[in-house]
């Protein structure tokens, strides 16, 4: 894992007391709410409809277990002993009060944590495959690079006012588990022919009411240009991004009227002066980050999978959590665990102060120290030895966090939605909740098999209902809820938007209408196919003959 | 209005021309570029420095080709969150050399201070109300930078090098 250096901790803790001293100035009348708003944004904290809400970055999602047990204590100690895990790999907290805030990002920063540019018009907490490190065919670990972008965009003096948020992705696998084109900036490290470490780079992907995937704009950027070719892109997008409406302020909007051609043109134009400049990345700076996440040292520990198969054939509950949440690790005899934080009738992401010990302590105990966060909002033990996993499995039972269902059609992106949102048009929660309830037999989660249901309260698409295969999007006609249902979406590396089904269906019916669209898939399916493959097999004309008949 | 460089308080000898009027006979007339777009020919043997005023959608790239008539070239932050001036400074003072003054107007606060002076800005529009030593504080408040700029400060990259 990354180390703070004394640089980073210089700046961390300077950041602490200049942001004390504007909440000071804040509570003593002399800045006014709408200054102080540009300035605790920087800090990632909101003000919502009841409260404060502070966003804690976990760069490219990763945790030692010490810097869990302290979201833990602030949970207990500042908040309502819950946090929510958010899918860009952060963590929310509800109900902080502002006083205590500079408090909170101090002991934050006792642990090499904070919450710079995690809202803003700047460069966010740049997320990365969850599986990184860990996965077999990985070409390098794309948290270095994250580290590195992390580094350079931290109060960019430049890039600190861009038109709108800004999000950069990276990935170093086939499979895509980062959402690349759905992400302002996505980085796919690949190796080109003569054995070269660079990147593809896609931009101007997104979701919320205009949803794009990102063209590739570049095939190949050699590594060591990496930061110039980002300063280039940037420097672009902050002169002719769009100011006047806050719809079209994202990249993506000025990629799609430049045209991709154009606005390609306009950065390899910007970086062609740049190029070679000082933000080459230099040789030892690289080694320096990539020694940071080399990989633990693994114990061997003999005939461990041989007591692994033994427990799951003895024991049913757990061989079929193995099933969907237990996956193979690039070193044999060792495994990735993903701990569901979506149990049936719960909101999606929440985890309690005491499941944040609980889960810090395992990984401590039996995964090197390191927890991650995963888009989809779960957490991973990513070095279990195969021997453990029983055990792990036992106390991840004791504490109610033993749902296995990764992948499944129960494991739901779901925003907040009506509950808790004042933009929300529908509820989401309940609809998920009751999504889950009809799926609850877990024989026949199952048998469905892979299947991503994302569900929005509204055309922001927090719940990124654009990308799910099966996609919900709540609106509102003539003051009532309704649901608008797409089918075929993927924010993965086959990434497309999904499409409208047909006429929007109430609160009541749009259980049904899942369950509909499901039977559809099972009789339409041929030799175990992904819904995803049969959807893209057939089209919509079976699910739709089937949701509304033929006339 | 007061101006504001190296934290402390200078006289502004500029006198600030709106729209296209005709700066003729003015001690060191800050002008439009739709001014200078005008009156070019004739501001070009003015036997004052001059000083050009750019609004955020203006681009000091526009002027690439007369820059060294302007002595102070100043962007506007018409409002917190227009950004777009950042970049024009960094262009001027890396891409294209430019000497002068910079001078940021508008809203200009000290919480963006920082970013300003490591944009290369160096005079800076400010009410006259202004906390000079809150302004002093704000330049040196984060001492670790991440990225080179277009001042001279150095850059953690560099500093672990060495
Ligand atoms: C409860 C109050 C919330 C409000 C008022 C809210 C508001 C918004 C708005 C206005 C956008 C559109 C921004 C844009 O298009 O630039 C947005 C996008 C988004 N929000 Fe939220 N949000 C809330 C909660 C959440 C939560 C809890 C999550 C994560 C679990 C979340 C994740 C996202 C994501 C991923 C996007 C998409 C950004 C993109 O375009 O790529 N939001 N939200
Ligand atoms: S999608 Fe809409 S309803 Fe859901 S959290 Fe975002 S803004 Fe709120």
């Amino acid at each position: 894992m990354y180390r703070y250096d004394e640089f980073d901790r210089a700046l961390v803790l300077e950041r602490v007391e200049q942001f004390r001293g504007q909440v000071a100035r804040r509570l003593s009348g002399e800045l006014e709410e709408e200054e102080f708003k540009a300035l605790r944004l920087r800090n990632g904290l909101y003000l919502q409809l009841h409260a404060y809400m502070l966003r804690v970055a976990i760069p490219y999602g990763t945790l030692s277990s010490q810097q869990m047990r302290k979201l833990a204590h602030i949970a207990r100690v500042y908040d309502r002993d819950y946090g929510h895990f958010t899918t860009r790999q952060n963590i929310q907290y509800n109900w902080p009060k502002l006083v205590d805030v500079p408090d909170i990002l101090a002991e934050l920063a006792e642990v090499e944590m904070h919450a710079i540019q995690t809202s803003g018009n700047c460069i966010r907490n740049v997320t990365a495959d969850h599986f990184a490190g860990v996965a077999a065919d990985e070409i390098e670990d794309p948290r270095v690079y994250a580290e590195i972008v992390r580094q350079w965009s931290t109060l960019h003096p430049e890039f600190s006012f861009l038109p709108r948020k800004f999000k950069i992705a990276v990935n170093g696998t086939a499979q895509d588990r980062a959402a690349l084109r759905v992400h302002d900036i996505g980085l796919q490290i690949r190796r080109n022919s003569a054995g070269k470490i660079g990147f593809e780079v896609m931009v101007g992907g997104g979701q919320g009411r205009t949803p794009y995937i990102a063209p590739t704009i570049r095939e190949f950027l050699p590594k060591q240009h990496l930061l110039s070719y980002l300063e280039a892109i940037l420097r672009v997008y902050n002169q002719l991004g769009r100011r006047d409406n806050l719809y079209k302020a994202r990249i993506k909007i000025l990629v799609a009227s430049t045209g991709v051609e154009n606005f390609t043109k306009l950065v390899e134009e910007e970086w062609a002066e740049i190029k070679g400049g000082e933000l080459t990345l230099p040789e030892d700076e690289h080694r320096r980050i990539l020694d940071y996440f080399s990989p633990p040292q693994y114990q061997d520990s003999n005939g461990a999978s041989k007591t692994f198969e033994t427990h799951k054939t003895w024991n049913l509950d757990f061989s079929r959590w193995c099933k969907t949440n237990v996956v193979s690790h690039k070193r044999p005899g060792f495994s990735i665990i993903t701990i569901s934080l979506k149990p049936i009738g719960s909101a999606p992401g929440d985890a309690s102060a005491d499941q944040m010990d609980v889960i810090a302590g395992l990984a401590e105990k039996f995964s090197h120290d390191e927890i991650r966060v995963t888009h989809e909002q779960n957490l991973v033990l990513a070095h279990v030895c195969q021997s453990d996993i029983y055990e792990v499995w036992e106390a991840l039972e004791n504490a109610a966090l033993s749902t296995p269902n990764i992948g499944l059609i129960s494991d739901m992106i779901t925003c907040p939605g009506l509950d808790y949102c004042n933009l929300a048009n529908a509820r989401s929660i309940p609809v998920a909740q009751n999504i889950a309830k009809k799926f609850e037999d877990l024989d026949r989660q199952h048998d469905i098999g892979e299947l991503k249901i994302k569900i929005s309260g509204c055309i922001n698409a927090c719940g990124h209902h654009h990308v799910g295969h099966i996609g919900i999007l709540g609106v509102d006609k003539r003051g009532e809820e309704f649901y608008q249902i797409t089918l075929g979406g993927s924010g993965a590396e086959d990434a497309a938007l999904g499409d409208i089904v047909g006429r929007a269906f109430g609160y009541d019916e749009v259980t049904g209408a899942i369950e509909t669209i499901v039977d559809t898939y099972v009789t339409e399916r041929r030799n175990g196919e992904r819904f995803l493959d049969t959807y893209r097999r057939v089209g919509l004309g079976p699910f739709k003959e089937a949701l509304y008949g033929t006339a | 209005m007061a101006l504001l460089k190296a934290h402390e308080l200078t006289a502004d000898p500029w006198t600030v021309i709106d729209g296209t009027g005709d700066p003729s006979g003015v001690d060191h007339p800050l002008i439009t570029l739709e001014s200078w777009v005008l009156h070019s020919d004739k501001l070009g043997c003015v036997n004052t420095p001059l000083g050009i005023f750019l609004k955020s959608h203006q681009s000091p790239v526009e002027l690439v080709d007369d820059l060294d008539r302007f002595s102070v070239i100043a962007l506007d932050f018409p409002k917190l969150s227009d950004g777009r001036a950042f970049s024009y400074a960094r262009l001027l003072r890396q891409r294209y050399g430019f000497q002068g003054e910079v001078r940021a107007v508008g809203e200009v606060r000290r919480d963006q201070y920082l970013f300003m002076l490591r944009c290369g800005f160096n005079t800076f529009e400010v009410g006259d109300d202004v906390d000079l030593a809150g302004w002093a504080d704000a330049a040196t408040e984060v001492s670790v930078f991440y990225q080179p700029g277009s001042d001279d400060s150095s850059w953690a990259f560099r500093c672990r090098r060495s």
